[in-house]
């Protein structure tokens, strides 16, 4: 948003208060990253270990598999190193 | 009904917020306001009061429980004095900044160093930029009606700022007095419950206190601004209010002679008491001088103040509080400022006096007024700066 | 004990903050929003996690969240759990809302300790979580009281005469079950499942309680982000940080440790003790490894499994 763009005094909310709850999914951080997550389904075994490990949410969990979800991952590897069966890969972003 | 009870400056104040049915009170004791929480836990562990009174650590937490209380959606109310409001000092603009509308009572005693448990009003003055409603009272009787006016002020959702209490140490805070107190249940009706517009619900989340970076910070300070400016329309309504209920009219100045007067005297707080006695007895002999006393000092009552000046041809404006290095006292400095924003000349000195709680007497006031005299008929100003009460 | 997939998949603590890739700080926020049990409200100091989360017009919690100052997250908390009582009191509010009061253990062990021994020594009923990342993370890596005996950061550098920080860390559990709460206990993040049961039995407390929790920090500890739960996992492998409860008094080890790797292998990996590494302040590795050893002697014996 530019400057201008921005809303003025008269229709922020007071306070400095924030109204909409996890407003910050409009951040996408995943343009931080330099590596990126790939997991390898195969070898996944579903233990869920990248997903609670995962310092941004950063590792969907559905019914039986996990995705990285690339809007927000930054790229950390944490996922990657703790990974039991080693299914996930960092691979370097292209620009 | 109302009734006259015999009651100090603070015990005026306890029994004020007993009536107010407040929910939370987190209070620290200090010197002289201690009689406002050994009073108020009397209350609560006779069962007659159901306040949730937490006795914090510190004031900095007293007033960091208060914040935390007031965005829950309750009442609250804490009090403190000197070197208690200095340390709660940074709270203090957070309070008012997330639009808490807590309720303090600060019974005004000097800053050290050197300790000294006396009154002035350094401290309040020190802490005068918060961003709190700020008022002063002359004695016991205006202590208990403006605690209660104030729960109305703040937690107005048009206002939503909190609102202090200023009462002089000593002179007021442990002087017994005859105040005419309402009936519980003409008080509760009067403050009714508190009715928040936000709150830290769980149940719809929202998030306070976030930071705010250059690109918004800004906005929200022009918001607590605009907040202030309208406060006065607010406070007038429960001043009209409070007169309908009491009979007590108060405003954001009160004015003793002023229509006619010559030489005046402005001052905040007990010493107005004095000017006023001074003043009769002058006027009896035929001088015309007159007392002004802003009970409202936040938001500066400039218009009240340079109307109740017309006419007027030198003002004496007292400080109970140095501002060290600054042109004049605070008092003084807003009052010419207010002055000079609105191209009205009119020659005004400032005395400093009181301070540390030195005594200031009907005569350092008689000597004040005729001082004054002296500059409303010469036109000019020997000292824009006198030190009453000092030895030298 | 819980399995992963048994835990909520809401994120109350949502993608989108702008904490360091591998932040432990994360790692602990997510987990804590796992183990909720019903209505909650978070107090949170100012710190990494704070600044990070909330940067208007972005929030990251999707729970009512507030933020006073640095050190007076449990003050804070004292007020909201008191106007809760008087809410319902008079009939305002129904239900019992569990309060969760984070902070770094900047606002924790220095600056806050007062507003914590007070809210200890008062009883109130909320969960104080310090996530101890061991300095002042977000004001740029300076020295804490809980920034370990060596560790090097920008107000305790490693320098040639000094080689980081002199004095040692202090025993927060240990203060905190001296006020005599029902609940205090340490934890690391690569023990989830200690961790998460933690968090829930904390929260069932009725009263206060406290949780330390090890806080990897890549940025501030110089690791690779990627290694932040290797990091956490050495901390306890090493006996560097024993996790342990105290209930009532009593200590109970909950994390056994039979054979421990030299603390070596937990400094090693981190920049902030490279300049131990060299003949001229080898021997502080070993006052660091002594302290290790007197300390899990001294939990251990207080668990009664020395």
């Amino acid at each position: 948003m530019s400057e201008e763009s921005k809303p003025g005094w008269r229709s922020i909310p007071i306070a400095g208060i924030l109204l909409e709850p996890g407003s910050a999914m409009k951040y996408k951080t995943g343009d931080w990253r330099a590596f990126r997550p790939v997991i390898d389904e195969e070898k996944c075994t579903y233990c869920l270990l990248c997903w609670i490990y995962c310092p941004d949410g950063a590792i969907i969990r559905e019914e039986k598999t996990v995705r990285v979800n690339y809007d927000y991952c930054k790229g950390c590897g944490i996922c990657a190193n703790e990974c039991p069966v080693k299914a996930i890969t960092m691979v370097e972003e292209k620009k | 009904m109302s009734r006259i009870m015999g009651l100090t400056g603070d015990g005026a104040v306890a029994y004020a917020v007993k009536q107010c049915k407040v929910d939370v009170v987190a209070a620290y004791p200090i010197t002289p306001q201690t009689l406002i929480v050994e009073e108020f836990s009397e209350y609560v562990h006779n069962g007659e009061v159901h306040t949730e009174f937490i006795c914090v650590e510190s004031e900095h937490s007293a007033m960091s429980a208060c914040v935390g209380a007031s965005l829950t959606g309750a009442r609250v109310f804490t009090a403190t004095a000197s070197q208690g409001l200095a340390l709660m000092h940074e709270i203090l603009y957070i309070a008012s900044s997330l639009r808490c509308p807590i309720v303090m009572g600060v019974v005004n005693r000097t800053l050290s160093a050197p300790i000294n448990i006396h009154c002035d009003h350094s401290d309040m003055m020190g802490s005068r930029d918060c961003g709190w409603i700020q008022v002063f009272v002359e004695n016991a009787q205006e202590a208990y009606d403006w605690v209660i006016q104030a729960f109305r002020i703040a937690e107005d959702p048009d206002v939503l700022l909190p609102v202090a209490v200023n009462l002089d140490a000593f002179i007021l805070s442990h002087s017994l007095e005859g105040v005419e107190v309402l009936d519980d249940a003409d008080v509760e009706r009067f403050v009714s419950t508190r009715k928040p517009v936000f709150t830290i619900d769980p149940d719809k989340p929202i998030t306070v206190g976030p930071i705010c970076f250059t690109d918004y910070f800004f906005e929200t300070k022009r918001q607590h601004v605009e907040a202030m400016n309208n406060s006065p329309k607010t406070i007038s309504k429960v001043n009209d209010e409070f007169a309908e209920l009491t009979g007590r009219r108060y405003g954001f100045i009160d004015t003793y002679e002023m229509d006619d007067a010559e030489a005046a005297i402005i001052c905040l707080g007990s010493t107005a008491g004095t000017a006023m006695a001074v003043a009769k007895k002058l006027r009896d002999q035929g001088k015309r001088v007159g007392v002004i006393k802003p009970w409202v000092y936040r938001p500066f009552p400039a218009e009240q103040i340079i109307d109740a000046c017309k006419g007027l041809k030198a003002l004496a404006v007292l400080d109970r509080a140095c501002s060290i290095g600054a042109p004049y006292g605070p008092l003084c400095n807003d009052v010419t400022a207010a002055l000079y924003k609105e191209n009205v000349r009119l020659n005004v000195f400032n005395v400093i006096y009181g301070l540390g709680g030195r005594d200031i007497t009907p005569f350092d006031i008689e000597a004040i007024f005729n001082e004054t005299l002296e500059v409303a008929k010469t036109g000019m100003i020997r000292e824009p700066i006198k030190f009453v009460g000092v030895r030298e | 004990m819980v399995r992963l997939r048994d835990l909520p998949a809401e994120e109350l603590f949502t993608s989108g903050h702008r904490l360091c890739a591998g932040c432990g700080a994360g790692i602990i926020a997510r987990m804590t929003m796992k183990a909720l049990r019903g209505p909650t409200v978070v107090v949170n100091a100012t710190g990494c996690l704070e600044v990070a989360s909330t940067i208007y017009p972005y929030t990251a919690w999707k729970v009512s969240w507030v933020h006073v100052a640095f050190e007076n997250a449990a003050a804070v908390a004292s007020g909201i759990e008191a106007a809760y009582k008087a809410l319902m009191r008079r009939n305002a509010w129904g239900k019992k809302v569990d309060i969760i009061a984070f902070a770094g253990d900047g606002g924790t062990f220095d600056i806050g300790i007062q507003a914590l021994s007070g809210a200890l020594e008062r009883g109130h009923d909320f969960l104080y979580i310090c996530y101890d990342n061991e300095a002042y993370m977000n004001t740029g890596i300076q020295r804490s009281g809980a920034t370990p005996h060596g560790a090097a950061t920008t107000t305790s550098p490693a320098g040639t005469k000094i080689p980081g920080k002199p004095e040692f860390k202090k025993d927060l559990i240990g203060i905190c079950a001296a006020h005599g709460i029902e609940y205090a206990a340490t934890a690391s993040p690569a023990y989830w499942n200690d961790y998460i049961t933690k968090v829930r039995k904390a929260l069932e407390v009725d009263g206060p309680a406290v949780i330390h929790v090890f806080s990897p920090c890549p940025v501030g500890m110089r690791f690779d982000s990627s290694k932040s739960i290797e990091v956490a996992r050495l901390a306890v492998q090493t006996r560097y940080w024993p996790v342990y409860e105290v209930e009532n008094g009593r200590y109970k080890l909950n994390i056994k440790v039979p054979k421990p790797k030299p603390v070596s292998e937990f400094l090693k990996v981190q920049g902030r003790f490279r300049h131990l590494f060299q003949p001229k302040f080898e021997h502080v590795i070993d006052e660091i490894q002594r302290h290790v050893d007197e300390n899990w002697e001294r939990i251990t014996k207080l668990c009664g499994e020395a």
